[in-house]
């Protein structure tokens, strides 16, 4: 379990720096920003929404940068992101607690069919080098390199708009139908989520395929898969015992991939009217409000450094050799 | 370097980001408009393409070719930008965690794992939005910017390459003779990590590339600022591709251009590691001549043979006839 605890302890560090970083930044920016957004908010917000503004930037205050600092970190541990500008008097946190189910769940399916679907893929393009599946190469390349959301573009032009095979926008139905656990409403969300998360699919596929491909290649020439298939076994089961050890680089590459999906995701939200993070990101920086915008940093540092702490644990199981270590 | 340029992938690369080198230079002197002049004040509907309008405009009735011109310096700039200074800071501090050791390794490496879980797009959002809309871009500092992200993946290979260098029998009679650290880093290390370090180059501009894009496209750099990326935002503002008469002209060439632009880097990518690891291409055979010289229809157990690929080819083609 040494790893594990050195990637925890590695989380944890990244988690303080995230936050360190998140405290100074708007203090350090050239010409405070927050004042910028006091002297529009002057005018329009009520007395209470600018002290609490004030407080979070540390404008007009007795105590020094170290207590605002401390006085933070006691705010985040008690869940408190802070209050929205926009749609005041709404907390930060309300605001990512009504979105962030919606991003969890298209991003969660989406990454865990393309892992599965593109590993299983690369498994035959490496098995079966130099066939079809290699010509496929270059044009799941294009996929890979273009922006998501144009990807997304493409499909919502496509299927959407042209073809009218699915909804072209938000998470449901949300002028017939309202959120409730019944099949109507379930089955709606449903036919809403395919397009999103077939866009990310499509996006992040070509990743895993070239990862598993390229390891595949190179556990091929292992000598222990050579006396499996030396020695009659079927043509799945040496696949298997190769695949099996290639697969480890993959899952460990797990954690620089998430943040990019993640990053990709939120824009095909946008795309999309998704009513998640992204959609709230957008609307953020298009109204300057800067706590909100802060808000969804850390709940996504969080949220990226938890999927990474998954990916060690399971890294670990499929792996006896870091077990050992300890 | 014939036999680099032998590789249709490295060829394909090099011709596609050539192109769109010379294209970040020439383009704005050829855009036939301003990119901000409105053809007409009162047509409200993006029009399609037309003799006056190659790629036809956008809602202002501005013209979208010129707004692709324009907005390629921009791009290939920022990107360029990114990818050069990304590069540097990788190779400053890879080979230095790589060859040093000890504590600066343990501070550097931390440093460079930090980096690499942060996520790097919504950090940027911050920063790029607390600067203000408002702020004057400038395609040097932007790029500066997003180069700060995505040093880490570089620096964490170079440091591995580093790593099983520095046993090396040459390195370690250079340090015996008493060549100084830094010489031995910058004459003795680098020059052996040349592949890795041009990887690590054309990864950080792609990811130059798609992080500019997206960081336009969400709206927190300029927006009168044109570049691809902004070109897509004022594309989706419109609804473009939700329009009942889909605004294809309108979304296409940009997304299409950083997608080559893109393509065209990895294939130069996966080409490098092809020379690198030969094992990697597909020794040179296709499916269809190995079956026509009778070769086994799968896999190719055991150690590949990694001869260069013409031979291969001849002796498939020779058995075949």
């Amino acid at each position: 379990m040494r790893l594990i605890m050195r990637r925890v302890a590695l989380y944890v560090i990244t988690a303080i720096v995230a936050i360190t970083i998140n405290f100074f930044l708007p203090r350090l920016m050239p010409g405070n920003p927050a004042l910028t957004v006091l002297g529009k908010a002057q005018s329009a917000e009520s007395p209470q929404a600018i002290a609490a503004l004030e407080e979070q930037y540390g404008v007009q205050t007795k105590t020094g940068t170290w207590g605002q600092y401390t006085q933070y970190w006691d705010h985040l541990l008690h869940g408190n992101l802070g209050t929205s500008l926009n749609a005041y008097p709404a907390s930060v946190g309300s605001l990512i607690r009504a979105a962030l189910p919606w991003t969890i769940g298209l991003v969660g399916t989406a990454t865990v069919i393309s892992f599965v679907l593109g590993t299983l893929l690369g498994v035959a393009a490496a098995w079966r080098r130099g066939s079809w599946l290699d010509n496929l190469l270059p044009a799941m390349t294009f996929f890979q390199a273009a922006p998501y959301f144009f990807v997304a573009i493409l499909a919502v032009a496509l299927f959407a708009t042209k073809l009218g095979w699915f909804p072209p926008s938000q998470g449901y139905d949300t002028a017939t139908l309202n959120p409730g656990f019944n099949w109507a409403f379930i089955s709606n969300v449903l036919d809403h989520a395919v397009l999103p998360a077939l866009t990310i699919v499509l996006a992040s596929i070509a990743g895993w395929i070239i990862g598993m491909r390229n390891m595949m290649i190179t556990t091929m020439d292992e000598d222990y898969v050579l006396l499996a298939e030396a020695k009659g076994l079927p043509r799945h089961r040496v696949i298997g015992y190769a695949a099996r050890n290639a697969l480890l680089p993959n899952v460990a590459g797990f954690s620089l991939a998430i943040g990019f999906i993640v990053s990709g995701a939120l824009l095909t939200e946008i795309v999309f009217s998704y009513p998640g993070i992204g959609y709230l990101l957008l609307n953020s920086i298009g109204s300057d409000d800067y706590p909100v915008l802060q808000g969804i940093f850390v709940i996504i540092t969080f949220a990226v450094l938890l999927a990474n702490l998954l990916a060690d644990f399971a890294y670990a199981f499929l792996d006896p050799r870091t077990r050992q270590e300890a | 370097m014939p036999r680099l340029l032998r590789s249709p992938k490295i060829l394909t690369g090099l011709c596609l980001s050539v192109a769109f080198a010379i294209l970040a230079v020439v383009g704005p002197y050829l855009a036939p408009y301003n990119p901000n002049a409105n053809a007409s004040t009162t047509v409200g509907i993006a029009q399609p393409p037309s003799a006056a309008h190659l790629l036809g405009t956008t809602q202002t009735q501005q013209d979208v070719l010129s707004q692709l011109l324009v907005g390629g310096r921009s791009t290939v700039l920022v990107s360029l930008v990114a990818g050069v200074v990304a590069t540097a800071l990788a190779v400053l501090f890879g080979v230095a965690a790589g060859y040093l050791g000890g504590r600066a390794d343990d501070l550097l490496s931390m440093l460079a794992n930090i980096f690499l879980v942060l996520p790097a797009l919504p950090l940027l959002i911050v920063i790029f939005g607390l600067l203000g809309k408002g702020a004057s871009p400038n395609d040097l500092l932007i790029g500066f910017i997003i180069s700060v992200t995505g040093w880490a993946f570089g620096a964490r290979q170079l440091r591995a390459q580093t790593l099983s260098m520095r046993a090396r029998d040459f390195i370690e009679s250079a340090r015996i003779i008493g060549e100084r650290s830094w010489r031995i880093m910058a004459f003795e290390i680098l020059p052996n990590l040349v592949p890795v370090v041009a990887t690590s180059f054309l990864f950080t501009v792609i990811y130059g590339v798609g992080t500019y894009t997206a960081l336009a496209f969400l709206g927190v750099i300029n927006l009168s600022h044109w570049s691809w990326g902004t070109m897509l935002y004022w594309a989706q503002n419109a609804q473009a591709a939700q329009d009942v008469h889909i605004q294809w002209w309108w979304f296409l060439p940009p997304g299409l251009a950083v997608g080559l632009f893109g393509t065209g880097l990895a294939l130069l990518n996966f080409g490098i590691d092809e020379y690198v690891n030969p094992r990697l291409r597909a020794a040179g055979i296709t499916g269809r001549q190995a079956r026509r010289a009778g070769l086994p229809r799968h896999a190719r157990l055991g150690l590949t043979p990694v001869l260069p690929a013409r031979e291969p080819v001849l002796e498939a083609r020779e058995a075949a006839r």
